[in-house]
Parts: structure tokens; sequence; C-alpha cells
């Protein structure tokens, strides 16, 4: 792999840029690896990347059904953040934001990230409380929070509605501020090629239509370009992991439903920060190309479309006015929506199956893209040793079974009433 | 998927109604905890056709039992929650 800089494209200026190569192989698939990663999203590449890099194991075969960054990881609203409440969940998410805070370098490609402050606004006394809380609940864990006044909020977003006839009074909110966005095609793309150049197979165009068993556990799978054998298998298919399981006849805490996003057309910056209303659910940002990125709710039944209802997009975007009574004068480009894993405490699932040698990496919700970096370090950990590290072994399948959900939230088991 | 054909009111649209669960997700009252467990925190969540628990929420507000594709969003039946629509 050459590597990519500044001198590099100067030099090939001088011949018009005719030096550029594939960033990654397409080679056909072995007979057999030590790992298989179902799945060749942004959370699949960093798995594999992490195992070949941080693991040694490099004998690594990612499979992918489409194409490389066209499915969810091309779908998501691209924020990065680690504000929760739980310390499970902020725990893990804050060691990706550590990550994300190098991701550029390590790859030596450049994923765009932008911390430029994502916030949670307050509408009400009640709704301070609660941000002071998460905001307290994050420092004692060392994670950045700034509990941030009506006027604080005003000099940040100044267009967003502070009126007396707000429809939405906006009382104060809790900023991270080393949370922002970042380029999502760019992340799938630096660490396909990363991980090639680390000696890992990306096989696209190969769908896995079941597993090679022996006795109970699984040895390989059965793909469209014929079986492949792996001393361990990983699913990571978030949005189609009840599929994927259901083949090894395994039943997962998750539903999958789909999950809505707006862009407008391109515009100067008007929108500074990531701005995100949890008692609306609504939250918007601004991409590095001056859409407006919007998005809210999941549909709320089980869909594998790909498609939702006007209906939902409508009501986001109105909440989004109602916050930014500006955005009403732009034009809507287009909407568009993936699958996501609905898990039933709304977190992640990252461990091993109760089948030998299979392992699961999904139930994200739409949460998954912030996650990239450590989910990939955490699975990668998981595949190479056999057994969780302390920041994903919170996240195990049996916690549903045993009453150790990790719930946000806390709504309880129904993913369509969260 | 954007009517739902109400087997009281007729098609109506679909933002009419609300989705409750599936029909494999319904615990009966004297199921042992461990098949309780299975019924609320697992799913087959197929790929495909299964029956769900709809309720026309902002309609007659009924419980509905639809028949449904998951991936082509074609609703095969439509019938009234009971213990005919649940055999």
């Amino acid at each position: 792999m050459s590597r990519y800089s500044a001198l590099g494209l100067l030099r090939g200026a001088f011949n018009g840029q005719k030096h550029w190569q594939p960033a990654w192989r397409d080679p056909e698939p072995r007979k057999s690896y030590d790992v298989i990663v179902i799945g060749g999203g942004g959370h699949g590449l960093a798995t594999a990347y992490y195992l070949a890099s941080v693991h040694g194991v490099r004998n690594v075969a990612v499979l992918e059904k489409g194409w490389i960054g066209g499915g969810n990881t091309g779908r998501n609203t691209t924020l990065v953040r680690s504000n929760y409440r739980q310390p499970q969940l902020h725990n893990l998410f804050e060691f990706g934001l550590k990550l994300w805070h190098g991701l550029s370098d390590e790859l030596n490609y450049n994923v765009m990230f932008s911390p430029r402050g994502a916030m949670f606004l307050g509408h009400s006394d009640a709704d301070m409380a609660k941000l002071a809380e998460l905001g307290d609940a994050m420092r004692c864990d060392g994670i950045d929070a700034d509990l941030l006044t009506r006027d604080q909020v005003e000099k940040v977003e100044p267009l967003l509605d502070f009126s007396r006839n707000a429809r939405f009074p906006i009382e104060g909110a809790v900023i991270q501020w080393r949370a922002g966005t970042a380029r999502h095609d760019a992340v799938a793309w630096g660490y396909a090629r990363a991980a090639d150049a680390l000696g890992v197979d990306i096989i696209q165009k190969c769908e896995v239509t079941g597993f090679v068993r022996d006795g109970d556990a699984v040895i390989g799978v059965e793909t469209t370009r014929g079986r492949i054998l792996a001393a361990r298998t990983g699913i990571c298919v978030a949005g189609h992991s009840g599929h994927v399981a259901g083949l090894a006849g395994l039943r997962l805490p998750i539903e999958s439903q789909t999950l809505q996003a707006v862009v407008t057309e391109g515009v100067k910056p008007m929108v500074q920060s990531v701005i995100m209303s949890n008692s609306l659910h609504c939250y918007i940002s601004q991409s590095d190309k001056g859409g407006v990125v919007m998005g809210g709710d999941p549909d709320n039944w089980p869909s594998y479309a790909r498609r939702g209802q006007p209906t939902v997009v409508e009501h986001a975007i109105a909440q989004a006015i109602g916050l930014m009574p500006a955005l009403s004068r732009l034009r809507m480009l287009r909407t568009w929506s993936g699958v996501t894993d609905m898990s039933f405490d709304g977190a992640p699932i990252i461990g091993p199956t109760p089948i030998d040698n299979l392992f699961l990496n999904g139930g994200w919700c739409y949460g998954g893209f912030k996650a990239t970096p450590a989910s990939g370090w955490t699975y990668a950990h998981t595949l190479a040793t056999g057994t969780p590290h302390a920041l994903n072994a919170p996240f195990s399948l049996e916690r549903f079974m045993t009453g150790a959900t990790i719930d946000e939230t806390g709504v309880g088991p129904m993913p369509n009433h969260r | 998927m954007y009517q739902i054909d109400c087997p009281h009111c007729g098609p109506r649209a679909q933002s009419e109604f609300t989705f409750d669960r599936p029909v494999e997700a319904i615990v009966p009252p004297d199921a042992a905890a461990a098949d309780a467990l299975q019924a609320l925190y697992t799913r087959t969540n197929p790929m495909g056709v299964d029956d769900e628990v709809w309720r026309h929420t902002y309609g007659c507000r009924a419980w509905l039992v639809l028949t449904r594709d998951r991936v082509s969003h074609a609703i095969d039946a439509v019938r009234a929650l009971g213990p005919e629509a649940l055999s």
C-alpha cells in the first residue's frame, strides 16, 4: 500500500494523477481462515483492522453481501459522541471517541472527523435537572460535559428560536465539545484500506447463506461464492442480525426496524454544532457540503425494506423547524432509510453466542456509527481471545435472560415503546 | 404499506395504526418464567412474512392481527384479535 501524503499528491500532479491504485485488493476467497467476519460495514472492517493491527491475526476474511460502504455505514447521520448516562455505555463510547480523535492519522485516511460539539437541549426545569445529572454522570468517568444556560446556547446556535412564542422553549443544554461528526464513507474506506494492507481479504458480493456445523460448533460458512471454513466466525451485520443469526438457529433480542433521515440542499454554515433533543426525538447537524441533516425516531414497526413512512419524516422535520424556524426555507434534497437492529434494552450486543466459535456484534439500534472504532476494537479482542474485553463484557447476549439489561431510556423490553 | 384494511372500519391510512408486537411475543398468563422470558426477550424477526399484533389506535381502537411481509410490506390478511386469529 502506498502511503497517502501531500508529497505524493504533489508528485502525482506532474503525471496527471495517473499513479492512483485501488485502495484495496479484490481477492478470491481462500478455503479457510482463522477468523471470518460476516459484514463489510464500518464495524466489520474495523474489527478486521484491529484483529490484524492489535492482535496480529492477519488470516482474516471480511464477507460482504453487497459492496463496501453500501449498507448502514453509508446511511447513518454521521454523529460521533459519548454522552450517555449509563456507565457501561458512556465508557464504551468514550473509548471509541478517543480512537476517533486519532483515527485519520492511524488509518492514513482522512475520515474528516470534526469535533464541533454535540448538545442535548433542555426545554423545561425537569429537562435541565435530567441533563445536569447526565453531565455529572459523564464527568464522574472523566468525560467532558458542560451545562449551558439559555444565553450560552444562543451564543453557539443563534438561529434556534429563543423568542417568547417559541414552539419549544429552550432553557439550556448540556454540550460535549469533543463530539461531532465524521465522513461515514471515509470511515469504511479507511478501515478497508488499512485492513487490506495488513493482509485481510475483503470479499465483496459474497452473501452468507448458511453455517457449516461440526456437531454444535460452527466451523465455517456457506456463501454465494462457495464454502469457507474458519476457526472463529463473527456476525457483524447490524440491521440484519436477526436474519443471519437465524441461519444458525439463534433467536435474538432484536427487532429490525426502519430509521429514516433527511438532508436539505447545501447552504452556508447555519448549524454550528450537533443539536439534539431527547424530549422531542429530533437531531440537526450540517454536513461539510452544507446540507442540513435531520433525523428522528424509527418507524416503530418491523421492516427490512429500507423505506419508511413519509409521516415519520414529516414529524422529525416539523420538530426541527419548531426549534430552528429558518430551516423551513430550505428545500429537501432527499430522504433515505436504513434497517436498524432494535435491541430490547437499547444497548448493543458484543460477545459470544451459545454456539461454539460463533460470535455476535449487533443490536446497535440507531447509534452504531459513533461506536465504529470501539465496536471493532472490542469485537476484535473478543474474536482473537474468545472472551470479551472488560469494555464489552456488560453487552453480553445473556443479559436479557439474567436481568442485567442496560436500559438507558428505562422503558423495558419493547423496542417500539422506546 | 400505506393502507390497512381494518375489519371494522375498512381501508384506513397506516398512520392511524400502531404496531404492538409479533404474535409469538404474546405471553400466556400461565406461562412458566423461562417461557415468558423467551417470549418477551427473543424474536424470530424473519426477513419475510410474520403474524403481528397491531392496534387501530387512532380509529376504532380494536386490536388486530396482520399477516405482513417485512420486505415488500404487502399485507396478506387482517383479522380482529381473538382466539380464531391466533389459531
